[in-house]
């Protein structure tokens, strides 16, 4: 038995400092193994099968040739399936999409629904025999039209209020000397994380292992329990590491598919999305429709204030994107209302991706807040500060810290904002017209009871588990850096493991609130640990272990309006001949909490800063009317953002520590994207003199413009 | 050269890989793409399957020392060539400054496109030092003269390697390290790095 | 993906006898758009004969002052090539605008000329098309059509052809060298892309079982101050929406020679024939440019969703013989 000391407590804290990864190099070598890359011996793969109608039901499949196929194993449809238990509430307080428990029944809600599992020996085997197999369908009318007209549009609740109404909005749009009145579009957007979904699935020994890409292995495993009816304990999923997320990984079709598979042939059985399956299987953000109206005084102070929006989903699952919340958190106003509606159409489900809501939200409303300030002659940055509410809009609740003011002020200084002339259309650089613009950011700083467990080693190291999972957000190392402060070690000595659903119940990487949740739970099992072995204890070979739960400590926090917060800026560059827009420079400064690991997190920020790029410019996603499907569903016609769309980015932030939070964090998973898109378009605007209010803003869209249409 | 032996078929074949300079020689269904034949079958699994379709750079590999999908690359046509994957490209223990410049500098969050995007900077600087020019270079014609390795520069032609967590910026300021140059803008921003460095 | 038999080729002779006459046999070079629909099972060959050790992978000057391009060099190596970069610069701009590194270091330049479009439909086995299934219907006139073809469509098909690199070599009047059993033969690039009319899913003129040999670019003074110009829905690494490959020679204020031709407006890349007949011998103004453009774009048939092209090769064709010009005078 080894006696191990920790720290002196007069250590310089790791939190805040700048760290790399702790899985960099294995990331840097090719040696971080993700989901479809752990070797199972006896390994067969499958091949989902999407339908090809938008709406009706299958009436046959032609398995037999399909079966006699080289390799094939077997073929899996709703006629043999296993039957799935749907009827529950899962881990995150969410019914399940049915979309996710494959081969129940005949319809078909939309085009790309899965119908079939082929199981091959090898992948191409697989997959050839899937594109072989002969499905016959009763086809039936759909209808996929998305507009902001539907009358068959219903307010829902999501995990907000569908509507909030306060005081007399005709009243006090009409004696509102200004008024700004408009209807702004976003289309279909996808995560498009660079890893595809995938998953393997085996039993051992009675007990169920999922090796998998997600956002939570004890969410996707609760998930699994219930849909197979198997007790909890025997299933177990790992996912330590993941190739992005945003919002899209969690539990679907594939992990379904491969663990029925695995179920039936008694072998492991990996089935992996292909990008082209991605598009009607992992989820989306829901185009929007979204009106928004404003009244106000001449001077910018808001008196009316409307935000409206319309979001789509499937017959088969109420998902809302609520577009309109971000108007309760931001302005004030004695008149104001906001709504989230919803139209259900023969799509797929959307669901989360990256700031649901405040993403299509923020454009509106923050695009609508420029076209005041231009009406009213007033500086965009000015209105804002003018319009800072003291409370929540809606809530009445006290802010939590609100730094918003300090991060424009910031932001402005150091974009040079003073020197703005506010006229459009009159800078020019060769071909080039200029113009800047911004945008103000909020998304909620939120955290959820989480477990872990640390352990001291006699070796005097610390081994932390917990089930969290670093879908590139950097968790893996902040954690890291949480418990080495918590243990007054250096980081050098702890072990974080996490991915592990055997390490018990945790927050997701999901809602900006993994980090803080984490952090919490890693927090208080580790300096208990360390005030355990500041007794002076001897360490066992098996260690010293100390679990704790944070399920009571975050249920005692005092309700507030909680939320990070940002000023975004934007400077762009239009080419009215040829359409081009190009994004010159961007600076974001967020008001955040404590930033753990100002190294990644700077990444962090920035990628979601450029995910509203991306937003503005380039991302969109066609529905075909005449199939309900897509046309160019990849990444040569979904574009996302590349490099040489990308300059220096920068973001930043004031120090904003949360009084609340044991180490003083919000979250910035999502607030970079938040206003991001907007301070683009607005940016747009002042090059151009053109207001865009649907995005993207592709050539097509300038260069009509330019031809006549006042505004596109 | 490629045989075909008893075990192979008319749409199979036996072939030999030279990759990171080891030999292996398995049999392959001809469909297979050298993605996969690396990742499942020869259990390297560093170079990653992003799309399947030559959209996103995740699978680059160097192929005769140019980078190159593996995605579009039927494994028994790659026979006879010398592959290097991301397992190859350091010296045993000692990183490759491209890896090491990513690693220092977080050119990367989820780590997936990572491998593509090393393979690729290695296979750029190499165009680069011969000469070749980019779309976005000014004068193309040679008596010009070689572009300088600007910022601009890089993120043109590492454009075909697409980071859906947008971790570009510290991606070019990797790339640019390694390259031994330095980006045309944003030397304030160097120092800001410096604070983030490991500590 | 359908199971097929691989051979490698030698020498070209060779390369044209595995082929023969068999339908369901391609050649293969770089893959990167063949190996591509075999995967989205738009093509399923049941052989293919490997063409990448040819040795067509040279570049050469002709006794005219022309270049010979081997079939099989790299789009990487033509844009790297000083002759390339020297004679035809807007050649070398044009392919390094396509695609990206990797793709442009495996795709060659037979491969080039017959890569097939990108139009959403046609590579979507669960869809209609013409071009893929003749007779089966277009659903792009209806609908998602908003990059698709303003010149030369037809009620049967509207799609674009989306090489960047063609559309260079036609504006410099390319010829394509081809090997078939019965010996060599050439077809200029600009008859090589036959007519959409109500055959979309004839795409050239070479004859069955012909193998692409390499092109030759005829001598062309103008070429030396030339450039190509794409623009696209991001900054790099997409098709284009439209493009123009243009090469000017002014004297005394006066446009002595020009050429032009526009990609991702029609079915093929296509010459500015009639834009170049306004140019010749007029003054180098931007009201000649506009003009030729004008002459260019009278028959330009755009669909409910892509009328901007109009403005865009319009704007393009003013804005990039304005810099020729303006370089021509420094």
């Amino acid at each position: 038995m080894t006696a191990v000391t920790t720290g002196t407590p007069t250590r310089a804290p790791s939190v805040g400092t700048g760290h790399t990864r702790v899985e960099g190099r294995d990331k840097v070598t090719g040696a971080a193994r993700y989901a479809g890359e752990v070797p199972f011996d006896g390994l067969a793969h499958g091949w989902l099968v999407l339908s090809t109608v938008a709406r009706g039901r299958v009436s046959a499949l032609d398995t037999e040739p399909v079966l006699a196929m080289p390799g094939v194993l077997a073929v899996l449809d709703h006629r043999n399936a296993l039957r799935l238990e749907t009827d529950y509430t899962g881990l995150m307080g969410m019914r399940p999409d049915p979309t996710c428990a494959v081969f129940q029944h005949d319809r078909v809600p939309h085009r790309g629904w899965p119908v079939a599992l082929v199981v091959a020996e090898t992948s191409e085997q697989a997959r050839e025999a899937a594109e072989a197999l002969v499905v016959h369908y009763e086809q039936e009318p759909h209808d996929v039209e998305f507009t902001g007209e539907r009358p068959d549009a219903y307010p829902l609740d999501g995990h907000m209020p569908a509507v909030t109404e306060k005081g007399d909005l005709d009243a006090a749009l009409a004696s509102s000397p200004v008024v700004v009145d408009a209807e702004y579009t976003t289309p279909e957007e996808h995560h498009n994380p660079m890893e595809p979904h995938a998953a393997t699935a085996r039993w051992d020994g009675g007990r169920l292992e999922v090796i998998d890409s997600n956002q939570g292995v004890t969410w996707v495993a609760g998930e699994l329990a219930n849909l197979f009816s198997l007790d909890p304990a025997s299933v177990r999923v790992r996912s330590e590491h993941v190739g992005g997320g945003f919002g899209s990984k969690g539990v679907r079709a594939h992990q379904v598919a491969a663990v029925m598979a695995a179920t039936v042939l008694q072998r492991p059985v990996r089935v992996v999305l292909t990008r082209r399956q991605m598009f009607s299987l992992a989820g989306y953000r829901s185009p929007t429709t979204q009106r928004v109206r404003l009244g106000a005084d001449t001077d910018g102070r808001l008196r009316a204030l409307e935000h409206s929006a319309v979001s789509a989903t499937s017959t088969v699952y109420e998902f809302v994107e609520p577009s309109a919340g971000v108007a309760r958190v931001m302005y004030d106003a004695e008149a104001h209302h906001t709504a989230n509606r919803l139209v259900r159409l023969d799509v797929p489900t959307p669901t989360f991706m990256r700031a649901p809501g405040e993403a299509p939200g923020s454009f509106a409303l923050e695009a609508a807040l420029d076209e005041l300030a231009e009406k009213c002659g007033v500086d965009p940055v000015e209105l804002r500060l003018r319009n800072e509410p003291d409370k929540g809009p809606v809530s009445g609740l006290p802010f939590a810290g609100r730094n918003l003011a300090a991060c424009f002020r910031e932001g402005a200084r150091r974009f040079g904002w003073a020197d703005r002339d506010p006229r459009p259309g009159v800078r020019r650089d060769g071909r080039w017209l200029l113009g800047t613009g911004t945008a103000a950011a909020s998304f909620p700083a939120g955290a959820a009871p989480s477990t872990a467990a640390a352990t001291a080693l006699p070796d005097g190291t610390f081994t932390v588990r917990i089930s969290a999972a670093d879908i590139g957000t950097g968790a893996r190392t902040a954690l890291t850096l949480v418990a080495a402060d918590a243990l007054q070690v250096p980081p050098e000595r702890i072990r974080m493991r996490i991915g592990d659903s055997a390490f018990g119940p945790a927050m997701i990487a999901g809602g900006s609130m993994g980090t803080r949740s984490w952090s919490w739970a890693v927090r208080a099992a580790a300096g208990e640990l360390r005030e355990r072995l500041a007794l002076g204890a001897d360490i066992p070979p098996e260690g010293i272990t100390v679990r704790t739960n944070t399920a009571e400590a975050i249920a005692a926090l005092p309700p507030a309006e909680r939320h990070s917060f940002g000023a975004q800026f934007a400077e762009v560059a239009v080419d009215v001949g040829t359409g081009e827009v190009r994004v010159r420079r961007m600076l974001g400064v967020f008001a955040a909490g404590r930033i753990v690991n100002p190294l990644t997190a700077r990444n962090q920020l920035r990628g979601g800063m450029i995910w509203g790029i991306s937003m503005a410019l380039h991302e969109e996603a066609v529905r075909d009317r005449a199939s309900g499907g897509h046309v160019g569903a990849d990444l040569a016609g979904y574009h996302v953002a590349t490099h040489a769309d990308v300059p220096r980015v920068e973001a930043d932030w004031i120090d904003d520590t949360d009084p609340d939070d044991p180490v003083g964090i919000k979250g910035i998973g999502e607030v970079g994207i938040v206003g991001a898109a907007a301070a683009v378009a607005n940016a747009v605007w002042h090059a151009t003199g053109v207001r865009h209010r649907a995005l993207p803003i592709r050539p097509d869209r300038i260069l009509s413009a330019a031809a006549g249409a006042p505004d596109a | 050269m490629r045989k075909k032996q008893p075990m192979a078929s008319s749409t199979s074949s036996v072939i030999t890989l030279k990759i990171n300079g080891e030999k292996y020689t398995l049999p392959v269904d001809h469909r297979t793409t050298l993605l996969d034949a690396l990742r499942e079958r020869l259990d390297l699994t560093g170079t990653k399957k992003g799309c399947d379709q030559g959209q996103c750079g995740a699978c680059t590999v160097l192929l005769d020392g140019r980078r190159s999908v593996a995605c579009l690359q039927l494994a028994v046509a790659a026979e006879g060539r010398e592959i290097t994957t991301i397992e190859g490209v350091a010296d045993g223990d000692r990183l490759h400054p491209v890896q090491q410049a990513f690693l220092d500098l977080d050119g990367f969050q989820c780590g997936y496109c990572t491998p593509g995007q090393i393979c690729s900077a290695i296979g750029m600087i190499e165009e680069h030092a011969a000469g070749w020019p980019s779309a976005v270079t000014e004068d193309v014609r040679p008596e010009a003269g070689p572009p300088p390795l600007t910022a601009e520069e890089i993120r043109e032609r590492m454009s075909g390697n697409l980071c859906r967590c947008a971790a570009y910026v510290s991606i070019v300021d990797a790339v640019a390290r390694a390259a031994e140059a330095r980006p045309d803008e944003g030397h304030a921003h160097s120092a800001t790095g410096a604070e983030e460095a490991v500590a | 993906m359908r199971e097929f038999d691989y051979q490698r080729a030698h020498d070209v002779a060779g390369a044209v006898a595995l082929l023969g006459a068999d339908p369901d046999t391609r050649y293969l070079g770089g893959g990167t758009n063949l190996v591509d629909l075999m995967k989205t099972g738009v093509e399923r060959p049941a052989r293919l004969v490997d063409i990448r050790e040819l040795p067509l992978d040279e570049i050469g000057t002709t006794p005219e002052g022309g270049l010979r391009i081997g079939a099989t060099v790299t789009n990487g190596g033509l844009a790297a090539h000083p002759e390339v970069r020297r004679r035809y610069p807007a050649l070398a701009q044009a392919v390094l605008a396509g695609a990206s590194g990797q793709l442009r270091n495996m795709a060659t330049v037979g491969g080039n000329l017959l890569q097939r479009t990108r139009c959403g439909y046609f590579t979507d086995v669960t869809q209609p098309c013409n071009k893929r299934v003749p007779g089966s219907g277009c659903p792009a006139i209806q609908g998602e059509h908003h990059n698709h073809a303003i010149l030369g469509a037809s009620d049967h098909c509207v799609a674009v052809h989306p090489s960047d690199m063609a559309v260079a070599l036609t504006a410099f009047d390319a010829v394509v060298r081809f090997e078939t059993a019965d010996g060599p033969g050439q077809v200029p690039l600009a008859d090589f892309y036959l007519p959409v009319g109500d055959t979309p899913h004839r795409e050239t003129a070479l004859p069955p079982g012909a193998l692409i040999t390499g092109v030759t670019l005829p001598p062309a003074p103008v070429a030396a101050r030339s450039r190509y110009r794409k623009v696209r829905e991001r900054a790099s690494y997409a098709f284009a929406i439209g493009s123009l490959a243009a090469a000017l020679d002014v004297r005394d204020g006066v446009v002595r020679d020009a050429r032009l031709a526009l990609g991702a407006v029609a079915s093929r890349p296509w010459r500015a024939v009639a834009a170049e007949r306004v140019l010749t011998g007029a003054p180098a103004t931007a009201e000649t440019y506009a003009a030729a453009a004008d002459a260019e774009l009278a028959a330009a048939r755009p669909l409910p969703h892509n009328g901007y092209k109009v403005d865009l090769v319009r704007n393009l064709v003013v804005a990039v013989l304005t810099e020729l010009a303006e370089e021509t005078a420094r």
